[in-house]
């Protein structure tokens, strides 16, 4: 690096002169569109993830799929021999980072779309900066927020499923099945909140009481001062609103201390990455929700393709949840950019507006008013016995298929119809 | 919320004192090797994590949990000793702040290579089999593995009260806090005297942070929240004060505890409010002798 700045700085006039003049020649002659073709950039989309942090397990899932969505569309040919590159930044879970290293990426690397984030909060900070540059960003993590007008641009699209989903989803299998008595531990930040609304909003249609919800800050390595309090509560249902490394610790803390033996724990979304991360134990028998899950092959041709892909590319392993959303969300707009047979920003949102995709879950779109992409929300639960593989985690229980009718509707999200 | 319970109380409290312990047994570590050497070693994390590190290797060929409850202190505690003798002890004399920062930097570096040898994302870390479970404590149900925490924490605390206070050496190392001068005067190698108190200190960081493997799993950045923490429970007992540590770590504990109870989210601003306190009325924490920093 500091070699090329010192061979640029003593760049000699003469040479300075032939240089510009030859590019001045260049610019005036017909050749000039076929060379500057040859030459031209990669497709470049911005990644800023929070590789560190606690929620480094998921992360580092989310770069390696949209690295294979990066690779399967250059294989392909790229868009007429342009090819595609990540740039992956770490974005510490933390929004001021978020935010100052998208405008790095938008500004320096001149990226031609944003794909990425992991955490309900860290996602708008990255919104706010594409919005106002007008750069597409595709959020592949969980946000009721993003979809709402407030936030929304026509820039923005959203490939994760948002909290109303999949707390409707697990609420709708739990409650019915568990008990109506529930209690809350919940991460205070956007996420856990807006699962506990759409909790809360499902659980009106079974008459569920909320026995109470008890907060803790992000990054908590220690919950032992919240568990009696929510074992004296005595509910059917203990709520756990985590994620990455709170969820390992709270699940592994509450086995602990016997919380199992007479409360059903359910979470909206159980990660597989944290799953691996914590082990069988902690994770025993929780049931909760996901948009993705491997062994869904059986089901859908497009999943055995991403995971046989997955496989080759990683040494055998297979993809996990957040895995499939950074493939999911790269390989969507790279798909757009194929239907539009452009990078031009206007002209790849309306290609992902019209596109209809089966990638990697079964079907999926992504609705006009707010670009959520609507799609299926899996049950799933936590075994410890059985595994046929490494990634043999979960059981799914059930699944809720693609409708609009389990998203807010347009109206109340603020968008004109 | 309704359905405050004595025993819930009285639960409560009792976890907190569990959580305490954690607390003592990191921050006494820190607290002795300042005490004695008035080194603020900003690595102490650093080392806690390694220990965990080492004990989910020593695990992995074929170890259990037994066994590195004494190879982990012994091998961080010898790694310890080769840091005191290579890295710290050319900066004795200077200043506090030349040891401070070198730690602080030595821990990003730890961290750092145990990223590169075991990946950034954690590892699970079981609880041995004849500690798993929650055992009836007459107020409620409590994991047993944290029992075993406390118990732990106690003989630990007791065989270094018995080494500082009943054997010569222990009367050294005291005599060279004091007055390092003097005690070279009567022809004691003082820097041997530091070598093994920084050997203990890393030694116990180690221990510690084996037993909080098996509570919340391992990862390269656990060493890094318990250290506010450690600091805060060694401010308000005193820097370099063993007993003033042990006071605080319960305390925190405990205030962490009840502000959970009635307040979670406050829970973690109290640590450092109680801090705020105790060193607006006393400066200098419960035992802290004045002027060591200076």
């Amino acid at each position: 690096m500091t070699n090329k700045v010192t061979k640029a700085g003593s760049i000699s006039r003469r040479r300075l002169l032939t240089t510009a003049s030859a590019g001045a020649a260049l610019a005036v002659s017909p050749f000039r569109i076929n060379l500057l073709q040859a030459e031209e950039a990669p497709i470049k989309i911005g990644f800023p993830v929070p590789l560190t942090g606690p929620y480094g397990a998921e992360a580092q899932d989310q770069v390696r799929a949209g690295q294979l969505a990066v690779a399967q569309f250059n294989d392909a040919g790229g868009l007429n021999g342009r090819k595609a590159e990540l740039v992956v930044r770490d974005d510490k879970l933390n929004p001021g980072e978020a935010a100052t290293r998208t405008l790095e990426l938008v500004e320096k690397e001149k990226v031609n779309f944003v794909v990425g984030s992991l955490s309900a909060a860290v996602q708008l900070a990255i919104n706010n900066v594409t919005k106002e540059r007008g750069v597409i960003f595709n959020s592949i993590s969980q946000s009721d927020a993003i979809n709402e007008a407030a936030d929304f641009s026509k820039y923005t699209f959203h490939e994760a499923l948002n909290p109303h989903m999949t707390s409707g989803a697990v609420g709708r299998y739990a409650f019915a099945k568990f008990g109506k008595k529930v209690a809350f531990l919940t991460a205070d930040y956007a996420y856990g909140h807006e699962m506990v609304r759409g909790f809360l909003e499902v659980g009106k249609e079974f008459n569920v009481e909320n026995l109470g919800d008890i907060r803790h800050p992000l990054g908590t390595t220690d919950f032992s001062t919240l568990l009696p309090r929510l074992q004296a509560l005595k509910p059917d249902i203990l709520c756990i609103s985590n994620f990455g490394r709170d969820q390992q610790i709270a699940l592994k803390q509450a086995t602990d201390f016997g919380i199992k033996k007479s409360i059903q724990i359910i979470a909206p979304l159980l990660s597989h990455a944290s799953r691996v991360a914590a082990g069988p134990q902690a994770f025993e028998g929780v049931v909760g929700g996901c948009s993705f899950y491997w062994g869904i092959e059986d089901k859908f041709a497009s999943t055995k393709a991403f995971n046989d892909a997955f496989r080759k590319m990683y040494d055998g392993k297979l993809p996990t949840d957040y895995g499939a959303l950074g493939y999911g969300g790269v390989r969507t707009v790279l798909e757009a950019v194929k239907g539009a047979g452009s990078v031009e920003t206007d002209k790849v949102v309306a290609a992902l507006e019209a596109l209809k995709y089966d990638d990697y879950k079964g079907p999926q779109y992504y609705r006009k008013c707010d670009h959520q992409s609507v799609q299926s929300v899996l049950v799933i639960k936590s075994k410890s016995k059985d595994m046929r593989n490494e990634s043999d985690v979960f059981e799914v229980l059930s699944t809720e298929e693609p409708n609009e009718k389990y998203l807010r509707t347009c109206e109340a999200l603020g968008h004109k119809s | 919320m309704a359905g405050l319970s004595f025993d819930l109380i009285a639960l409560q409290l009792f976890a907190g004192l569990a959580l305490g312990a954690i607390y003592v047994l990191f921050a006494i570590g820190l607290s002795l090797i300042f005490g004695m050497l008035t080194v603020v070693n900003f690595a102490h994390g650093a080392f806690y994590m390694v220990g965990a590190y080492v004990g989910l290797y020593l695990i992995s060929i074929g170890g259990n949990f037994w066994i590195c409850l004494v190879a982990v202190p012994i091998a961080i505690g010898l790694f310890g000793l080769a840091v005191e003798r290579v890295l710290i002890r050319p900066l004795y004399g200077r200043g506090i702040d030349y040891p401070l920062l070198l730690t602080f930097g030595l821990s990003y570096v730890m961290v750092e290579c145990v990223r590169i040898a075991f990946g950034k994302t954690g590892y699970p870390f079981d609880t041995p089999e004849v500690l798993q479970g929650a055992v009836d404590i007459g107020v409620g149900y409590f994991p047993l593995y944290r029992l075993f925490v406390i118990g732990a924490t106690a003989v630990v605390l007791l065989a270094l009260w018995l080494f500082l206070e009943k054997t010569s050496f222990g009367l050294i190392i005291r005599a060279g806090a004091r007055d390092p001068q003097i005690v070279r005067v009567l022809g004691v190698d003082v820097s041997k005297v530091w070598l093994i108190v920084f050997g203990i200190g890393t030694a116990i960081a180690g221990f510690a942070g084996l037993l909080a493997a098996p509570l919340q799993g391992v990862i390269p950045e656990m060493g890094g929240t318990i250290l506010a923490e450690a600091f805060v429970v060694t401010v308000v007992g005193g820097m370099g004060s063993i007993g003033g540590a042990v006071l605080a770590g319960l305390l925190v504990g405990v205030v962490v505890s009840m502000t959970s109870l009635f307040a979670p989210e406050m829970a973690k601003v109290s640590i450092f409010a109680l801090m705020a306190v105790v060193l607006i009325v006393r400066p200098q924490g419960f035992f802290g002798r004045a002027g060591l920093m200076s």
